[in-house]
């Protein structure tokens, strides 16, 4: 049997990535956060809220990217990635909304509420759990590797209007659209800063390890399907 | 060469479609059982319908009528023909005709709708000729959107709901576009507070179109 080893000079990102989550939980739980009125003490979601939101969008251009490759060069091992990448995006993006929805409810006093970016959000995990049923729906792998990436350009030409253009043509109560400001009185914090970005990266980080694991997983079960 | 390939296809499909008639006398029968249904559901409140209400099941019944129209653009397509199609056309004709020849379709069910609709639920619309452009353009959209859709659900199983399934969400930002112009042509606002949505109907058209030819390929292929 072969020695578990690691290496670290292949797999440093994945310690990274370790550290970084361990980081965003133990550091997001204990710095001292500036008192906004309302926001108070929750503005510690952020970590987790918007950065998960921030590495959904990574996920999701990345799977876009693969898709567009798939359809220029027709390799297989394309598809499962930009299938991969997208299922961890919707998860990424469903943990988003969660966490967003107990925000919602500590500062705007309700789980929902009927705003533009919100129902934005919604909207666009509807589309994304429609690209999984079409996927599941075509029997014939090279045809539902094909379609699958017409259908995720599609998606994703979809997403940007709805959360990035939609929303700032109406007012909204969330921030960084009808014209509240984005992240303007956050940055004012570099304690803030200091957890935001690391955490962003850390999200990205884990969730490229997972999709590694299924993408292997899915070549190996593919080989054992040749094989029987 | 491709203008004129587009130019016959459409003109074939018209043909078809006319011999055919049950098809389109089809939907636009059930355009106006949707809309009787409607009325006679709110039956006791006619008189008083709020604007935004009415607006909105206006663009709902058309959503609705839309849908089951141009689904069977490719959904229902008989495999001799669609063999025929592939053979002898070009795969930008054949998507660039079914887009324009589906919205040809959908003025008729837009401008046919909002007749009936106005004879039975009243006509509180203020600009009618912001209300038209509106109709106009949001139809290129819808019928870009569909005809896109309907092509991809035409591979799959069990096409007829995935068909529901894959176009409301993605049509959706079109919806709300499409109803928050209606709703200024409705108040009769001027036509200044809806030049960035007009304009913005417009970009999201050229996008679905643009896609839509460059993306159709690949699905025709298979």
């Amino acid at each position: 049997m072969a020695k578990l080893k690691l290496n670290i000079r292949i797999n440093w990102w994945k310690i990274l990535a370790i550290f970084l989550v361990f980081y965003t939980v133990i550091a997001g739980f204990l710095i001292k956060v500036p008192r906004i009125a309302i926001v108070q003490e929750s503005v510690r979601n952020q970590f987790f809220h918007v950065s998960m939101w921030f590495s959904m969008m990574i996920l999701l251009t990345t799977s876009l990217i693969y898709s567009i490759r798939y359809l220029s060069r027709s390799n297989m091992q394309f598809d499962r990635i930009a299938e991969e990448f997208a299922y961890m995006g919707i998860i990424l993006g469903l943990l988003g909304l969660t966490t967003g929805s107990i925000w919602a409810r500590f500062t705007w006093g309700a789980w929902w509420v009927n705003d533009a970016k919100l129902n934005g959000a919604a909207i666009c995990m509807l589309v994304y759990l429609a690209y999984v049923i079409l996927r599941n729906s075509i029997e014939d792998e090279i045809q539902r590797a094909r379609i699958a990436a017409v259908y995720n350009i599609f998606a994703w030409a979809t997403l940007v209007p709805l959360l990035y253009i939609l929303p700032r043509l109406t007012d909204s109560l969330h921030p960084g659209s009808g014209g509240n400001p984005g992240f303007n009185i956050y940055d004012l914090d570099n304690n803030l800063r200091l957890v935001f970005y690391p955490s962003i990266i850390g999200w990205t980080l884990l969730g490229v390890w997972i999709i590694q694991l299924r993408v292997r997983f899915k070549i190996l079960k593919s080989k054992l399907e040749d094989f029987s | 060469m491709l203008f004129k390939e587009v130019q016959s296809l459409i003109f074939h499909e018209a043909l078809i479609e006319w011999r055919l008639r049950y098809a389109i006398n089809g939907i636009l029968l059930y355009l106006i059982s949707v809309i009787f249904t409607s009325y006679l559901s709110f039956r006791s409140q006619v008189n008083t319908l709020n604007p935004i209400i009415w607006n909105t099941l206006f663009w709902i019944i058309i959503l609705f009528t839309a849908v089951n129209a141009v689904t069977k653009s490719f959904i229902q397509l008989n495999r001799g023909r669609l063999i025929y199609y592939y053979s002898v056309a070009n795969p930008i004709a054949i998507i660039l005709s079914k887009i324009l020849y589906n919205t040809f379709l959908l003025l008729i069910i837009g401008f046919t709708g909002l007749m009936i609709y106005s004879l039975v639920l009243g006509n509180p619309v203020d600009d009618i000729l912001l209300f038209s452009l509106n109709l106009v353009l949001g139809s290129i959209g819808f019928a870009a959107v569909l005809t896109m859709n309907s092509g991809i659900a035409s591979k799959a199983v069990n096409s007829t709901t995935l068909m529901a399934i894959l176009s409301f969400p993605v049509i959706l930002p079109l919806l709300l576009i499409v109803i928050k112009i209606s709703r200024n042509a409705l108040d009769g606002l001027d036509w200044t507070a809806s030049y960035g949505q007009i304009i913005y109907l417009c970009a999201i058209d050229i996008i679905v179109i643009t896609i839509s030819t460059i993306l159709f390929p690949y699905i025709w292929r298979s």
